[in-house]
């Protein structure tokens, strides 16, 4: 299944993309997600080192690694929001 | 209610004029502007681009608004928040609240503050005199956000 992922601030500077389709297993997670994309190499596994200093929506609300995709889900990864 | 995400500037007597327009029930308005500043973190400052997520950013700081509107009497509000380039004295952000009384408007104005900085889906690339930086979120924000959760 396939998914939008996108990057925002921080991240999206160091992974050097605004966003992308993305090849999923059918079933997979946030967390699945997450680690495929830092499997990539140095500056994507640096980008999204699980911790407190990364965020990620699905469909635009704040979701928890354990979040189950579906095909044609929104994905965001973030830092900590830093507006006002 | 309404919420506006926008490069440009605001008027913010204008916004507190249209909070009232026609509703004599208001007996007050709490309204909290944020501006840029010209120092953070012991650097000074030149200025800032603010980045967000369109879409996820309207619809996060209208459920803020509408958690305070469940909480206290809210008559009215309105969030503006700016993007994009800004420089020292800029407003970034309004909040204004109508309600019945000064209580309810004051503390639902605060609590939306509060959850504006650590919910909604913005960031800040300041512009200092040691190059550009993404601005690191407060531990203090979130405690400020925490003062509201129902225990």
């Amino acid at each position: 299944m396939k998914v939008r992922v996108l990057f925002f601030a921080r991240l999206r500077e160091q992974v050097g993309s605004a966003g992308e389709e993305v090849e999923l297993e059918p079933g997979a997670t946030l967390e699945a997600l997450r680690a495929q994309l830092a499997a990539r190499g140095d500056r994507w596994s640096e980008a999204l080192k699980p911790g407190r200093a990364l965020r990620a929506a699905v469909n635009q609300d704040m979701a928890m690694p354990a979040t189950l995709l579906k095909a044609g889900d929104e994905v965001a990864f973030f830092p900590p929001v830093t507006g006002g | 209610m309404g919420v506006r995400i926008q490069a440009g500037d605001f008027d913010v007597s204008a916004e507190l004029d249209a909070l009232t327009a026609g509703r004599a029930a208001v007996g007050a308005i709490a309204s909290f502007v944020g501006l840029v500043r010209d120092v953070n973190e012991g650097a000074s400052v030149g200025g800032m681009v603010l980045e967000h997520y369109p879409g996820m950013t309207e619809r996060s700081i209208e459920a803020i608004v509408a958690e305070a509107s469940a909480r206290w009497k809210v008559l009215d509000a309105t969030v503006i928040h700016r993007i994009g380039p800004l420089a020292p004295g800029d407003r970034i952000v309004l909040v204004a609240v109508a309600a019945p009384h000064r209580g309810e408007a004051f503390a639902a104005c605060e609590f939306i503050m509060d959850y504006l900085k650590t919910r909604a889906p913005f960031w800040k690339k300041e512009r200092t005199d040691q190059g550009e930086r993404w601005v690191e979120a407060r531990a203090s924000d979130d405690a400020a956000a925490e003062r509201w959760e129902k225990k």
